[in-house]
């Protein structure tokens, strides 16, 4: 709490939002009072009387490194010495750490570093130019004359030298420079170079707190019960049993059910089990995994919305040639974040604190305002560290249960979900349901290509994409496929059933990036040409595509011969900015059982600012897929979720880890996305692998070794 | 009333005796570097160390340490630099963070039973658990950096 006054004090001190100079870049006006003793050029950074640069990180560290990364940007902009640099999260307050590109303090699509690169940058350039023009201004000596390095300015003609600290008063007074210079790419001392994560020591400790760790003096904890069914309400409710435990201290209604609050979570759990619930279970209690596969199908059979139309796709297929058919088909799944949805909230009459692990703290700020009917900024919002986000904790519901049970027990509490709520209350990725058709013209290279997605749209659901248009994350990684094929048709038909959806690491290209590379393998295949080469030859109008696509292949040993059983894939995906390819080597025993042994991840992210985090933020994406591909799937019955925990919603283990050998091609482009791209090329490099092994085509996930059997 | 003993200190709790050691050593002793993930032993997050050996806390009676000696992730090493600990910050092994310490406590019991694991004794000792974000890669190389510690090849 204590660095959050001082943080509030600053802000109110200072870091109003001013005339912003550039997009998102804003900066005090000049002559308001400011806090004595610290130069605060804008809301990312201050530096004290002592030299010590805090930079305020506004990306929630949910393990991609946002709190190491957004540091070394800034101090090398800035020329501080990382080691001398602190580092805070930002508070909720859109109006100062607001995604310049979104516009919303909300983060997910692999936008923490691409985003604000520049802008950091920036920020941190813009001081650096005040700390040198007021040394200059000390030392009377043109401000062309004086350089930096290492958090201190320096004038090499005579050897003078003020550290940042001594010149916080004399630059504060200065305006702040419109247009600063950056450094060029050579300059870096930091941006580029593998440098340590700064939370690693707190993590092997146990000292990290997370939002499930958040103690808060006379709170309680509690754990709601929630209709099985989505979108079910409570009808009645008989807490006596509940209330006669000890430690039970109260039951509320909320909307997301019943909430038992107790001294501590197991009793809450407990007081759980002791309750009696009515539940009107609402339509969705008629929906099952059954019906939802026929209801795809059956509109797999009627147009869609046109997505692209290149050419005449129909005509082609229909001109009676041969037509290649498959049907492709993937399921609803879970994020499964280790750290179980939780928050906890304070609310009193004039202010509401919550401290939670999301990567949306503008919309929780918000949605405590809604609830509690306070303006914004008498909310209070801390992000601690996140155990796992992966789009999961971009959603508001474990926020407003924190609110709802806090503000009706009167109270601090922290509401925390069991695993099982986890599983069976999720916003789950969208199952989708996929016919591919296809020509070949006489060199074997697709003359016509048309795929119709049916499945839901979570941008629709959520109301952020208008009924009636194409849900733009559905067809992400179909509709910009990037083979280069004169008739190509793309369709999409939405239909929902009324299962909760959300982000799921790399979202639409997750699935997408599935279909499209296990199409054109099996049309590579069909045309009796090497997938590889096949691809290779479809890509001259994307370059970047190409040259990931060779970088692997060449890493991956493409072609080189494999024993009998084994086999190689390959896939190339672009998704979230960047661009990235795999080759997959898999082993496929006699009973189906499949081991993948190796994976080449090749990534374009543009620019690699940590190294060794875009290999962790790989390996991890990799694992992610390799997970979907061979356990994960939500299945639905009666509108209750069939899976609980991670005995029947399994998790891939260090026994079935590949050696993940990841390849950096650093492009000098625009930075891309790291968190979601090295997610969708992996299943499709492993199922076209474990065709070139078995001559099987795997067209539905998860992965069923049934199907694989060869005794 | 169960005592036992935590961290090297004799402690005391008044809870019931079937609460598990998990709620025990996170509510009640507040050491919150023990994670619950799953709460029935199924993904090693809640992995702290019994009289030497890696247990999953989350269904651990309280009753059934009576008397005993608990090492959490705090009492694993005074200043952070057990061995395992040691390899972990050098390999920069965490991501999100949550399940490390359960990893951590797993690595180190599997060392103090095999000083010299191959990577079947790596893959056996640390399959029981989870981390989502996949950091599997850097566990396997940091148990290897660890044992190498521990011999004393730093």
């Amino acid at each position: 709490m204590k660095t959050l006054v001082s943080r509030r004090e600053i802000l109110k001190g200072g870091l109003a939002v001013g005339a912003g100079l550039t997009v998102g870049f804003t900066l005090p006006r000049r002559g308001r009072a400011q806090t004595q003793g610290v130069f605060a050029p804008n809301q990312w950074l201050r530096i004290d009387r002592d030299g010590v640069v805090t930079i305020t990180n506004s990306v929630p560290e949910m393990g991609q490194g946002s709190l190491t990364t957004t540091p070394m940007i800034i101090a090398d902009e800035l020329d501080a010495k990382l080691d001398n640099v602190k580092v805070e999260q930002a508070p909720a307050n859109p109006a100062l750490y607001k995604n310049p590109v979104t516009g919303s303090q909300s983060y997910g699509g692999s936008r923490g570093v691409r985003d604000h690169l520049d802008l950091w940058r920036k920020a941190a350039a813009s001081a650096r130019e005040m700390l040198k023009q007021a040394a200059a201004n000390e030392w009377g000596v043109p401000v062309e004359s004086v350089e930096t390095e290492e958090g201190a300015v320096i004038h090499r003609p005579t050897g003078r030298r003020l550290q940042y600290g001594q010149l916080v008063d004399k630059a504060q007074a200065l305006p702040v420079p419109q247009n600063p210079k950056l450094k060029t790419p050579d300059q870096f001392k930091y941006i580029g170079k593998a440098v340590k994560r700064r939370d690693t020591p707190d993590k092997v400790t146990g000292r990290g707190i997370y939002g499930i760790d958040v103690q808060v003096p006379g709170m309680l904890v509690g754990s709601i019960e929630r209709c099985p069914v989505f979108g079910g309400k409570v009808q009645s409710f008989d807490a006596s049993a509940t209330k006669a435990i000890k430690g039970v201290k109260d039951v509320v209604q909320v909307s997301n059910g019943v909430a038992v609050v107790a001294d501590n979570f197991w009793t809450a759990v407990q007081g759980r089990r002791a309750l009696k619930v009515t539940w009107d279970e609402g339509p969705t209690a008629q929906v099952s995994s059954a019906l939802i596969t026929r209801e795809y199908e059956a509109a797999s059979k009627q147009p869609g919305q046109v997505a692209r139309n290149d050419g005449d796709a129909e005509k082609v297929l229909a001109g009676g040639g041969k037509v290649y058919e498959a049907v492709y088909q993937v399921p609803f799944l879970e994020h499964a974040c280790m750290e179980p949805m939780n928050a906890t909230a304070q609310v009193s009459r004039d202010s509401c604190v919550i401290w939670a692990p999301t990567q949306n703290p503008g919309g929780t700020q918000a949605t405590a305002a809604r609830i509690t009917g306070l303006p914004p900024e008498k909310v209070i919002v801390n992000t601690t560290l996140l155990g796992g986000g992966f789009g999961r904790r971009g959603e508001i519901d474990f926020i407003v249960d924190a609110v709802e049970t806090a503000k009706a027990v009167g109270a601090p509490v922290k509401v925390v979900w069991t695993r099982e709520d986890d599983i069976t209350h999720g916003f789950y990725r969208p199952a989708t349901y996929n016919v591919f058709r296809a020509a070949l013209g006489a060199n074997g290279m697709p003359e016509a290509w048309s795929t119709r997605v049916v499945g839901p749209g979570i941008q629709i659901q959520k109301g952020r994409a208008q009924a009636g248009t194409i849900d733009p994350a559905a067809v992400e990684a179909v509709r910009n496929m990037p083979y280069d094929i004169p008739n190509l048709r793309i369709e999409w038909n939405n239909k929902d059933l009324g299962i909760p959806l959300g982000f799921w690491r790399s979202v639409g290209p997750s699935q997408n990036g599935f279909i499209i590379e296990s199409f054109i393998d099996e049309l590579a295949h069909a045309a009796g040409k090497d997938p590889f080469e096949y691809r290779r030859a479809l890509l001259g109008k994307s370059p970047r595509h190409k040259a990931i696509l060779e970088l692997v292949a060449k890493r991956g040993n493409w072609g080189a011969p494999m024993p009998a059983g084994q086999g190689r894939g390959i896939a190339v995906v672009f998704s979230y900015g960047s661009y990235a390819a795999t080759v997959a080597e898999v082993a496929v025993a006699p009973d189906g059982a499949v081991k993948v042994n190796k994976l080449v991840c090749g990534i374009d992210a543009g620019i690699a600012v940590n190294p060794d985090a875009v290999r962790a933020q790989m390996e991890g994406g990799a694992v992610y897929a390799l997970t979907a591909a061979f356990y994960g799937q939500i299945t639905i019955d009666r509108g209750r979720v069939q899976q609980s925990n991670f005995n029947d919603y399994q998790m891939l283990r260090i026994n079935e880890m590949p050696m993940v050998d990841v390849q950096i091609l650093d492009s000098g482009e625009a930075p891309g996305g790291l968190g979601e791209p090295g997610v969708p090329t992996v299943a499709p490099a492993v199922t076209n692998a474990i065709f070139a092994a078995t001559g099987k085509r795997i067209r539905k996930l998860p992965i069923d070794r049934n199907d694989l059997k060869r005794a | 009333m169960i005592s036992f003993t935590v961290n090297g200190k004799q402690r005391q709790v008044d809870v019931p005796p079937e609460m598990p050691l998990l709620w025990v050593i996170r509510e009640s002793l507040n050491l919150t570097g023990t994670k619950y993930g799953c709460g029935i032993a199924v993904c090693g997050a809640c992995t702290v160390h019994v009289d030497g050996a890696a247990v999953r806390s989350c269904v651990t009676p309280a009753s059934a340490v009576a008397g005993r000696k608990v090492t959490t992730i705090e009492g694993l090493s005074e200043r952070g630099d057990h061995p395992v600990q040691r390899a972990w910050t050098e390999v920069d092994v965490p991501q999100c963070g949550y399940c490390q310490s359960g990893q951590i406590m797993s690595a180190a019991a599997l060392l103090a039973r095999k000083p010299a694991p191959t990577d079947a004794d790596i893959d056996d000792g640390m399959s029981g658990n989870i981390c989502r974000c996949g950091t599997y890669q850097r566990i396997r190389a940091a148990v290897n950096r660890a044992a190498a510690i521990k011999k004393g090849g730093a």
